[in-house]
């Protein structure tokens, strides 16, 4: 078996703040495939972004700290000097944030902006660079890729400045894309739009996709393995249809049963997890899940143990066995809500 | 562009006329004051006292004394003061307009080169000893009044050290015409350039500072860092260009008001006589035409300032360009 395109060993990260250090993320592990797309779903603020900001040593030093391993094709991201990073940033990890309205410096054309990255990494010459912009901004689907490279970022609207990050993002074919949230900020059409281009994108060229969403309907479409967060830790991982089919988690549960179903009666409200995520500093010993969990048991007071399958795990106290069980019995409590 | 930029002569112009038009009532309809009395000067003779109602139309309605001020002051040029017997007006602030040009453009470019520099390094290293170090330093330059600077460098600079090797080169106070000696103008300029200068260093070093620390915040800094850009291609070609509307905003504003005369200090310490130096004569003796004209050329200075900042905006941010 080949290594794993990126391999993250027990990261955790924590932020200074006024009670001493916050840990954000807790011994963080999973692991991303050439070629596969992996997405991260999760509430706001189960620290998704984090962690991978801190994998590219993008969150600030002075007040986060960092621990852990996380392999790039063999090297150690998380001991690389700035100097590395730089090179790997943009060059073989590129990143599609979240608010594509924020993403762009103001001041410069977009053109400009991708021919600076393009040159940042390779010897091209500006000619080159600007040419192989063009082409860039035509992959994307831009129709007039010659106009818009000479107009700034507030001339354009979001879906088209969602594609030019995508442009840079690949600009440089990067081997690991990142995407954070890339349609959150967009209009349902445009989503789509944007979802069929990172799909088209692994397909030519091979890349391979990190997706945070937190939406189970981009999950359903676009990934190859789910990696579900919360509070800090990976509650469950497996293949996709494993998951939608089987989930193991309660949390996972309760995902997937607030979509709203396609087909049969239309329910009368759509289910959500009651109560919302803890604050980093007050979760709680045990397992972080227990206050909202329907199927809470005496021993989730304790830290629960990781539940392994064949290519997949949980952190859940609840079995093979037991999982059935209580899972229809939390689907008749949310049928009767208190 | 250009319609910008036309709509913005005509604004100055409105401003200018509104400005004139508060300042001679303030001086020629306040209620209960005689306007003829106080241009005449204290103890002034009854037939003054005429001459001075004749001259200024002070016997016709408002507008056409408006009229008669603005036409001694723009068109014929003459009006003189009468406190200070026969100084001709217009020609004294024209005399004095190079002195107060020469101090304020020098010390500008001193304190945005000053500014610039103490703003990029500290923000570069923030959060580090340098940048303590040059807070520490602009808090200190702020703090230093211009009197006392002043008084500090000539007391050094023209008595103790005068004849050491530092400032023998320095010539006696005044200023020197830049056409009759360019040397002389600029070694009789230098010291207070700097004088001028150290408190908008530290004021503008400490603004940008913060500005470019705030715009550090910004998600296209985070995009720019993903690039893989180098810091400082980050700090000088992301953050700087963004940083510098507060810092141009600023420059605006203390630029028209030290060439309005708010120099004055300096002038004074220096012993240049400028337009700060003739408003401060004037306000002493209460020599009415001469603060009505001095006030009337800082206006000008203040709204051409003030355009030039508006025409710094557009160029660099090309959001404001586009509407």
């Amino acid at each position: 078996m080949t290594s794993p395109l990126l391999q993250v060993r027990d990261l955790s990260v924590s932020f200074a703040s006024r009670k001493g250090q916050t840990a954000i993320i807790e011994t963080l592990s999973f692991h991303v495939d050439e070629g596969e797309t992996l997405c991260i779903v999760g509430e706001s603020g189960s620290g998704k972004t984090v962690a991978l900001m801190s994998m590219l040593g993008l969150l600030d030093p002075r007040s986060a700290r960092v621990e852990g391993e996380a392999l790039f094709k063999g090297r150690n991201m998380l001991q690389a000097s700035e100097r590395e990073l730089q090179r790997i940033r943009g060059r073989e990890i590129a990143l599609i944030s979240q608010d594509p309205m924020t993403a762009l410096t103001p001041v410069h054309t977009i053109g400009w902006q991708i021919v600076e990255q393009i040159r940042t990494h390779t010897g091209l010459s500006r000619r080159a660079a600007e040419a192989r912009a063009l082409e860039l901004l035509g992959e994307v689907g831009i129709a007039r890729p010659r106009m818009v490279a000479e107009q700034y970022p507030h001339q354009l609207s979001g879906g088209m400045r969602q594609r030019v990050v995508i442009a840079m993002a690949l600009s440089c074919n990067p081997s690991l894309l990142i995407a954070d949230e890339p349609t959150t900020a967009l209009d349902v059409t445009v989503q789509a739009q944007v979802l069929d281009l990172l799909r088209r994108l692994r397909r030519d060229f091979g890349s391979s996709i990190v997706l945070i969403t937190h939406d189970m309907g981009v999950v359903a479409e676009m990934a190859d393995r789910v990696l579900v967060m919360y509070g800090g830790r990976v509650v469950e991982e497996g293949q996709t249809e494993a998951i939608f089919s089987d989930p193991w988690h309660p949390y996972t549960w309760g995902l997937l049963d607030s979509i709203p179903p396609l087909d049969g009666p239309r329910p009368e409200r759509l289910f959500s997890i009651p109560g919302s995520p803890p604050q980093p500093d007050r979760r709680p010993a045990g397992c972080i899940f227990r206050p909202r969990c329907r199927a809470a048991l005496p021993e989730c007071n304790l830290a629960p143990p990781r539940q392994r399958g064949a290519d997949r795990n949980a952190l859940c106290f609840l079995d093979e066995g037991e999982r059935p069980v209580a899972r229809s019995a939390a689907r008749r409590s949310e049928e009767q809500p208190a | 562009m250009l319609t910008i930029l036309l709509q913005r002569l005509a604004q100055m112009a409105f401003v200018m006329f509104g400005i004139s038009v508060m300042v001679f009532l303030i001086f020629f309809a306040t209620p209960g004051s005689d306007p003829a009395a106080r241009i005449a000067g204290k103890n002034a003779a009854p037939e003054t006292l005429a001459a001075v109602r004749h001259d200024f139309g002070l016997d016709q309605s408002l507008p056409v004394q408006y009229a008669v001020m603005m036409k001694k002051l723009f068109v014929t040029g003459d009006l003189v003061s009468f406190v200070n017997r026969g100084l001709k007006v217009v020609p004294a602030i024209v005399e004095a307009t190079p002195v107060t040009l020469s101090l304020v453009f020098g010390a500008a470019l001193l304190w945005v080169a000053g500014g610039l520099a103490i703003g990029i390094a500290a923000a570069a290293f923030r959060g580090r000893l340098i940048d303590r170090l040059l807070m520490i330093l602009s808090l200190t330059g702020v703090a230093i009044p211009v009197f006392w600077l002043g008084e500090m460098t000539n007391l050094l600079s023209q008595n103790r050290l005068h004849d050491t090797l530092f400032f023998s080169w320095v010539p006696a106070l005044g200023y020197v015409p830049f056409a009759e000696d360019p040397l002389g103008w600029f070694k009789a300029l230098l010291l207070p350039w700097f004088t001028l200068a150290l408190g908008f260093i530290g004021l503008y070093g400490r603004v940008l500072r913060a500005s470019i620390v705030e715009i550090y915040q910004e998600d296209f800094i985070r995009t720019a860092r993903a690039k893989g850009l180098s810091e400082s291609r980050i700090l000088l070609r992301h953050a700087l260009r963004m940083s510098l509307v507060p810092f141009v905003t600023m420059f605006g504003l203390d630029f028209g008001a030290l060439v309005g005369g708010g120099a004055l200090m300096t002038e004074v310490v220096f012993g240049l006589n400028g337009v700060g130096k003739l408003t401060y004569d004037s306000l002493q003796s209460l020599d009415l035409p001469v603060i009505m004209a001095s006030v009337l050329y800082a206006s000008f200075f203040v709204v051409v300032a003030n355009a030039l900042v508006d025409i710094a905006y557009l160029m660099l941010d090309p959001r404001i360009r586009s509407n």
